[in-house]
């Protein structure tokens, strides 16, 4: 595949995320208010936030993804090892220079966000950039600005904004339900309902991570090779994968969320290895991209 | 069968209007490159005469090595030409080369913010040199293999374009990739 059938696959793909999250969301909207006896305005709701959610996130995704993981701007006096790596790595790759965020984190881990490379971000925990040598540093942005060059950060950006949103509005209903839900007239309403009800509430967050699943995975071996064809170099972004997985801790301030934006998942449940915890998981093993790039 | 004929015809123009905007982009992307490796140069040129009356300050005597360091930032300045740039910029790596090295007889010159800096920004500015070149000549292989390869090669003679030069490396930087195990 070329880059630019990846770009337009991406373009798709996002519009595809928007349209399943409107539907889905109204639906699930819908069937709330069946619940709470008010069908139609709870649709009305629900396509509203949905809609304005898909909006907003297409232009704003950049900077809510930095708000909820914490990220500060980089200058170039104070990080002048990211900085300059990272000029160098968008001439050689030929794309615009996206703006610089830093995370306090001793974790170290890295992330590229903005809807299309004119509105790139590229964000580094301050682990990263101590823990790891130049060459390393320079195959990690390599990897995040190919992310940015056939539009995977369009992508993952909207669906952390959206899985963000519904997150959110089924845990705020879950309170609703859970203080607001006694008395009154309960037993007025259909059981059958309320077992729906439960069962979209439980259905929500694995819709959430099924959508971040679609988005992840195979791009980062993808993005891992055209940042090799940047760099021209596989074992500094082969070691730079070695330190970043044999740092023990998760980051300390995360969100699920944006967890498949990051080169490394950033919750690190490590010791659930089975093939069943491998499948619910964003990012693929780390030791097989190391291997992959090793033997390149 | 005219029909046939006339969709043959359309499809046929349609594939050389397609192939000569692909040659133009390309192109319009090699020259962009180039200007993006002369940015470079003249970084790295207008580094130079700070850093050599740094280096007088503390080492007076060493006239030889100011004057090719000169000469050569000079010759770079003036190249007009793809190879003439290569060859003043790899004369002006040489240059800098022994002048680094004198450098390393004066500890005081070697302690000085100013000098470290002066080091830190060439040695981030000969990096640049180097990526904006791979990006250039990445472009350029693009480009030549479009030219010389059937089909595409028809419509590259019909309007007459022509390969590109690549920008070659100095022996210096091609043995620097090193191969860690």
């Amino acid at each position: 595949m070329s880059v630019y059938s990846q770009i337009s696959h991406n373009r798709w793909k996002t519009y595809l995320i928007m349209a399943i999250f409107v539907f889905l969301f109204s639906g699930f909207f819908y069937l709330i208010g069946i619940y709470f006896e008010l069908p139609n305005s709870y649709l009305f709701l629900g396509l509203l936030i949905s809609i304005i959610s898909s909006f907003g996130s297409y232009f704003y995704s950049d900077k809510i993804v930095l708000w909820t993981a914490g990220a500060v701007p980089a200058s170039k006096k104070k990080y002048f090892d990211f900085y300059t790596a990272v000029e160098n790595m968008s001439l050689a790759s030929g794309l615009p220079m996206p703006r610089l965020f830093v995370i306090d984190d001793p974790a170290p881990n890295a992330f590229a966000t903005g809807r299309d490379p004119k509105h790139a971000v590229v964000c580094a925990t301050t682990g990263l950039l101590e823990r790891l040598d130049r060459s390393d540093i320079e195959g990690v942005i390599a990897h995040e600005l190919s992310h940015v060059k056939n539009y995977d950060v369009l992508v993952m950006s909207i669906v952390a904004v959206l899985v963000g949103t519904l997150a959110l509005v089924s845990d705020w209903i879950m309170r609703s339900l859970w203080w607001g839900g006694r008395g009154r007239d309960r037993e007025s309403r259909n059981p059958i309902f309320f077992v729906l009800f439960l069962v979209v509430l439980i259905i929500t967050p694995i819709v959430a991570t099924l959508i971040q699943l679609t988005v992840s995975r195979r791009r980062e071996f993808l993005a891992d090779a055209s940042s090799v064809l940047i760099t021209r170099n596989p074992y500094g972004l082969a070691d730079a994968l070695e330190k970043i997985s044999s740092y023990q801790y998760p980051m300390k301030n995360t969100s699920p969320s944006i967890a498949h934006l990051f080169i490394n998942n950033p919750l690190k449940n490590k010791n659930i290895s089975s093939t069943f915890a491998n499948l619910f998981s964003t990012h693929p093993p780390i030791e097989e991209r190391i291997k992959i790039l090793r033997s390149m | 069968m005219s029909i046939a004929l006339i969709g043959i015809i359309a499809v046929l123009v349609l594939y050389f209007i397609a192939q000569y905007n692909g040659f133009i982009v390309l192109k319009t992307r090699i020259q962009e490159a180039l200007s993006g490796i002369d940015v470079q140069l003249k970084r790295r040129a207008d580094l130079i005469p700070n850093l050599v009356e740094t280096v007088k300050g503390y080492a007076k005597h060493e006239k030889t090595v100011f004057t090719d360091v000169t000469k050569a930032r000079t010759a770079l300045m003036k190249a007009e030409t793809l190879p003439e740039k290569a060859e003043a910029n790899n004369m002006l790596t040489g240059a800098l080369k022994s002048l680094f090295a004198v450098a390393e007889a004066y500890p005081q010159l070697q302690a000085s913010d100013n000098f470290k800096d002066l080091q830190r920004q060439l040695e981030d500015t000969e990096d640049k040199v180097a990526y904006s070149r791979q990006f250039y000549n990445a472009n350029v292989l693009d480009f030549n293999a479009k030219i010389q390869v059937f089909p595409s090669n028809l419509v590259a003679g019909m309007f007459g374009f022509k390969t590109f030069e690549f920008f070659a490396a100095t022996e210096e930087e091609r043995k620097k990739i090193e191969v860690k195990f």
